[in-house]
């Protein structure tokens, strides 16, 4: 380790910083442990993008790699590294961080302190999960997580807090300690507990159908796929803005990454038996969640069902086995990450100020915010997958890929486009359009300096995205090419990537 | 420069006057939409002659956009023919239609706002016709989709408008489903959706059959079928046309911008600009065929029992629709794109027209409400003849005609010419369509501006002759109604036919209907004059000379009547089928399947089991000594079992 741990330096900057809020800010000095999280969080932010700078797009095996023994009794090593596929979990994590501090300041009157001090340990704990190539270590972060969101929800939430915290402990601890007893049993099996070793590695069989099972029971809870959603938008609902945005912008990646990461990377024979569970699950899913969210009437509820939806994507692009469907799914993953940070944002800037989720409490604000109409707008478009948005170009391609597969999937995932479209336009007129006559919604200031300072890097980024997402594309597909590639000889399919060559039947 | 100037000119309009327009005001923001639209008008004329007159076709690369794999998709832009066609239509409309808008909207709050989402669906459009790709159509495509549905839902207050939006917006996204899938399958197929990659391997797929939703197909009849699914949809075919006419709560220079002269178009372009594929899918070209006829005959029927003056000009425009995609499906396609030219010059005119009149009766759209004005707004009036004249076709064979004369002319005798079922098939439903459109045309005309004011006395005295800013756009569009057919024949119909378009469109030798229609029979190029005549003077008769017959024949028809005039029932089959049970069916998974089912089994009945299993376990900690033994027992069965089938 001759240069300086930049991975290291990323993931413990925030945890730092939060201990220098909890030993040296006084009780009741908000302003000071906002400022002071803003900054931390920035800081890490910095120390991320050059760490995106110094990473070589042309190699695909795991780079800016730390390793030292831990704990030698039992082999288990700090090894810190990340390839093309890691490194913008990274970056959506230090980015969405600061964002969700400044909407923090805005909405958290309570225990600012300690506030700020949860939201810093979860950065760590996110950016350790995705920078971490020890299985042990991995595991520690990945549920790490759940304790300051624990608090998040369970604290600084909602008036059903204690039911909707139990509900999403239940639903992912469950998952977690099947993908422990996996863990373990794999570390046996190989005998180390570095991933790296994992990658390639050839379990038997029959092992790697249970290895599978463990971890699939983690990651569609952590997605979350239909049926393991349900603690999803009670989560979201009884969270406050900030912990929403984490939720919804890393949290659920997690199970995209640990998808492609485990599943695919390592258990690749499995996840190819598995593909029609995983693909079914996934259209269900999206066609499913979709209808749900047209029947709401609480705005974090819908757009947390629709969360569930563009989720759908993310596994039917990944299991489809073709570069279309797994850049899809890393597309939908990063437009996801900030239109639904964006949208749960925007509930959050009425939130604040009428402190009710309730759609028909609302109505005609296109007369009196014209910014927030705006804003909303082109968010919703990046969420129904307006062409020119992020949402187009992920969704496209998952849906190619599935398309390439089997039509079938195609044609179902198509349909969501619809009830996408539905469910998010009648939310947009129930907020926004109509005649603005609740005297409440009228007294409403609009979008404040502080509330454009948020959205305005993720409305660049869904507009860049979708523009251009070339830039964002290079930096990951050497290194999913090279996974999807591996994937293939492993399994021997290469059909669903051929095109259609010619008279089939 | 100039082909981005032209495409991207209204977007600088539409940002400078969408984001700034309430600090620069409504003035700038009118000058700065119509000046970019106007510079763009101007450099498509240019271009026109540049392109199509001087064959200086261009088709280059502006910047990379989607790539994955073998996928790769560019922004660029192309310009052949039949997009400098194209944009002399659609940005000489668009910068008429943003001139009459500052006189028409003068009086609205939100000035900045309209002029901006007018430049902006301009550059929507713009990007449609120019792309070199099937997804660069796509992105215009939705985008036009988006400021249709930002325009029809531009006064939100109005619970109409935000109903009819979302419903022009969610019927279009059915139909953009089939071309989604059309896109994925052109890629499966083509290995490319680049227009250039894509046309050359059109001859070698014609006979192949692929496996499509688990059955065999001909492989390019079903993609071209998907993608057609898409142009239905925005052209407003029978069976997704439900939005046009709804769509006419939007102010009215929308009507005739979007839902007259260019967006709802986009599908005929689309068929005409992917003809070196269609051709080789006859059958999916029949499909094109009788869709467009059998819409053109519906349209027309319910044309001519509406009273909304929007709303029966709505579903001429349909009826219309319907002429140009059969046209397509007989592979007259330079006929399609001549009637679509033609036709947004009247049928720009005459909902602009219909904007004035309803301008001077102070907002009022119904019919029944009108007449008696003919003296008071004599330019409108005339204006509105001019349409309505060159609507109906009207025409004398070889000395001159009014722009739809040449434009539908040709479209029926490349029909008749073509012959076999589906030729005679479109040319008799097209000839009865022609009836149709001619007695509406009159009745409409009647019934506004003739006979005894309706109105109030209130309306009647502030019935007024609309100002110049509003009149003299519909100049140059009344002298395209007048003029655009005779002038342009010999680009479209005549000899300078293949010149003209070059590789643009495309047909095979075989399917040639335009050159055969030369020499259809002398009284076959009659005809259309001949059906049309009798429905002017038949609205004559009805509404002039005996009107109490209207009554009359409405009470002898009965049921047909109310069928048609309820246009067919198409919206209350379409609630009950698919609108109310996607609500019922969101509303019971999210109780039954969300709420009881999942978390009934999962979580809440877990935690409701571990409560039970609780209460029992305590109930066993009783104490003797058998109880503990007993389970003892039992563990350790289970856990020598398991050993037992793990080795």
């Amino acid at each position: 380790m001759t240069s300086f741990p930049i991975l290291s330096a990323v993931t413990f900057v925030p945890l730092l910083g939060a201990l220098l809020i909890a030993l040296f800010v006084g009780k009741d000095n908000n302003k000071l442990a906002q400022n002071i999280a803003l900054f931390i969080s920035l800081v890490t932010f910095a120390l991320s993008c050059w760490m995106l700078q110094q990473f070589d797009v042309a190699q695909t095996a795991f780079q800016l790699v730390e390793r030292f023994v831990w704990i030698p009794t039992f082999n288990i090593a700090y090894i810190k590294g990340i390839d093309g596929i890691s490194v913008w979990f990274v970056m959506i994590s230090t980015l969405l961080t600061p964002i969700c501090i400044l909407s923090g300041i805005g909405g958290v009157h309570k225990r600012v302190k300690e506030f700020m001090i949860a939201l810093l340990v979860l950065e760590s704990m996110m950016i350790g999960v995705f920078t971490t190539l020890d299985f042990v270590l991995f595991y520690l972060f990945f549920e790490g997580i759940l304790i300051p969101m624990f608090l998040i929800i369970g604290i600084w939430g909602g008036e059903k807090r204690t039911y909707a915290a139990y509900k999403f402990f239940l639903y992912t601890f469950l998952g977690s300690v099947l993908m422990l007893v996996a863990i373990f049993a794999m570390v046996i099996q190989v005998g180390t507990t570095d991933m790296t070793a994992m990658i390639g590695y050839k379990f038997p069989p029959q092992m790697a159908m249970w290895l599978f099972l463990a971890f699939f029971a983690s990651f569609a809870v952590k997605t979350p796929m239909f049926p393991f959603h349900t603690w999803l938008p009670y989560a979201h609902v009884e969270a406050p803005t900030a912990g929403s945005v984490i939720l919804a912008g890393v949290l659920l990646k997690m199970g995209g990454y640990g998808f492609i990461r485990i599943a695919i990377q390592m258990l690749p024979q499995a996840s190819h038996t598995f593909a029609p569970l995983v693909i079914g699950l996934s259209l269900i899913g999206i066609i499913y969640t979709s209808l749900v969210a047209l029947a709401q009437t609480d705005m974090k509820k819908l757009i947390a069902y629709s969360s569930v939806a563009h989720m759908g994507y993310v596994t039917l692009g990944i299991f489809s086995f073709n570069e279309q469907g797994f850049d899809g799914a890393m597309m939908v993953m990063l437009s996801h990450t900030f239109v639904a940070a964006a949208l749960f944002l925007c509930v959050g800037v009425v939130y604040d100020r009428m402190h009710t989720r309730e759609i028909a409490r609302y109505g005609g604000m296109a007369t009196n915010m014209p910014k927030y109409a705006l804003v909303f707008m082109l968010f919703m478009l990046a969420s129904v997958g307006l062409p020119g948005t992020s949402g187009f170009v992920g969704e496209f391609l998952a849906m190619q890929g599935a398309f390439l597969a089997n039509s079938w999937y195609g044609l179902i995932a198509a349909l969501g486009m619809v009830l996408g479209a539905a469910y998010m336009l009648w939310l947009y007129r129930r907020l926004f359009y109509g005649t603005l006559d609740k005297d409440d919604v009228r007294a409403m200031p609009d979008l404040n300096a502080r509330e454009i300072t948020m959205f305005a890097p993720l409305l660049i980024l869904v507009l860049w995205i979708g523009i251009h997402p070339s830039t964002f594309r290079s930096i990951y597909a050497p290194t999913l090419e090279k996974a999807l590639s591996d994937f293939q000889v492993q399994t021997g399919d290469q059909s669903q990537n051929a095109q259609f060559q010619g008279d089939t039947p | 420069m100039l082909d981005i100037a032209v495409v991207f000119l209204p977007l600088l309009g539409a940002i400078i006057a969408g984001l700034f327009g309430r600090i620069i005001g409504d003035r700038a923001s009118q000058i700065v939409t119509c000046a970019g639209v106007l510079t763009a008008a101007a450099i498509s004329i240019y271009l026109f002659n540049d392109v199509a007159l001087n064959g200086n076709a261009t088709d280059r690369v502006l910047l990379d956009w989607i790539q994955s794999g073998t996928f790769s998709v560019n922004w660029g832009i192309k310009i052949d023919t039949l997009t400098a066609v194209m944009l002399v239509v659609v940005n000489g409309v668009s910068s008429m239609v943003h001139v009459y808008s500052v006189g028409y909207m003068s009086h609205d709050k939100s000035i900045p706002r309209f002029m901006a989402y007018l430049s902006l669906f301009t550059f929507f459009m713009l990007m449609l016709i120019t792309s070199p790709n099937l997804l660069q159509m796509f992105f215009g495509w939705e985008g036009v989709g988006l400021a249709s549905y930002l325009l029809i839902n531009f006064w939100y207050e109005k619970p109409s408008a935000n109903n009819a939006s979302i419903k022009a917006f969610l019927v279009n996204r059915v139909a953009d489903v089939g071309f989604a899938l059309g896109i994925f399958g052109v890629f499966m197929l083509f290995g490319s959706v680049t227009y250039s990659e894509m046309f050359p391997k059109a001859a070698d797929l014609a006979t192949m059959d692929w496996i499509l939703f688990g059955h065999t197909f001909p492989a390019l009849t079903s993609v071209c079928l998907l993608l057609f699914i898409g142009a239905m949809g925005k052209s407003a075919q029978l069976g997704l046309h439900t939005w046009l006419p709804d769509a006419m709560e939007g102010p009215t220079p929308v009507s005739a911008l979007i839902h007259a002269a260019t967006m709802v178009t986009a599908g005929v372009f689309m068929v005409a600009r992917l003809s070196p594929v269609f051709e080789y899918a006859p059958n999916a070209l029949h499909v094109v065929a009788i869709v467009g006829a059998l819409t053109c005959i519906t349209a027309a029927s319910i044309g001519l029992t509406q009273f909304d003056i929007k709303r029966v000009i709505a579903y001429s425009t349909m009826s219309q629709l319907g002429y140009m995609f059969f046209a397509l499906g007989v592979s007259a396609y330079s006929a399609a794109i001549f009637h679509l030219m033609t036709h947004a010059f009247f049928k720009a005119l005459l909902f602009l027209g219909a904007g004035s009149v309803i301008h001077a009766m102070s907002g009022e759209q119904d019919m029944r409400k009108m007449g008696g004005i003919w003296r008071k707004i004599p330019i409108t009036y005339a204006l509105m003849w001019i349409g309505s004249l060159a609507l109906a076709g009207i025409g004398i064979d070889g000395l001159f005609g009014f722009a739809g004369f040449y434009s539908k002319d040709l479209i029926l005798e490349s029909a008749i010419a073509t012959g076999g079922t589906i030729g005679t098939f479109c040319y008799v439903l097209g000839l009865i369509a022609a009836f149709m459109t001619a007695f509406y045309s009159w009745r409409l005309i009647i019934l506004t501006f003739h006979g005894k004011p309706r109105a109030d006395h209130h309306t009647m005295e502030h019935v007024h002759e609309s100002p110049w800013i509003m009149l003299a756009p519909l100049m140059p569009l009344a002298l395209g109604a007048i003029f655009a057919g005779w002038y342009a024949f010999d680009w479209f119909g005549g000899e300078g036919r293949a010149e003209f378009w070059k590789d643009a469109i495309f047909h095979l030798p075989s399917h040639d209907p335009i050159a055969l229609a030369e020499r259809v029979p002398e009284y076959e190029k009659w005809l259309p004059l001949g059906v049309a005549l009798p429905g002017i003077i038949l609205a004559y008769i009805f509404y002039v000379l005996k009107p109490t017959w209207p009554g009359k024949v409405t009470m002898a028809l009965g049921g047909l009547y109310r069928l048609v005039y309820n246009k067919y029932y198409f919206d209350e089959l379409y609630n009950f089928l698919f609108v109310r049970p996607a609500r019922k069916l969101g509303e019971f998974l999210w109780h039954k399947g969300d709420d009881a089912t999942i978390d009934g089994l999962g979580p809440d009945g877990i935690a409701a089991l571990s409560l039970r299993i609780a209460q029992r376990v305590s109930a066993v900690e009783s104490g003797y000594i058998y109880h503990y033994a007993f389970a003892m027992v039992i563990g350790v069965a289970v856990f020598t079992t398991w050993f037992c089938l793990k080795g």
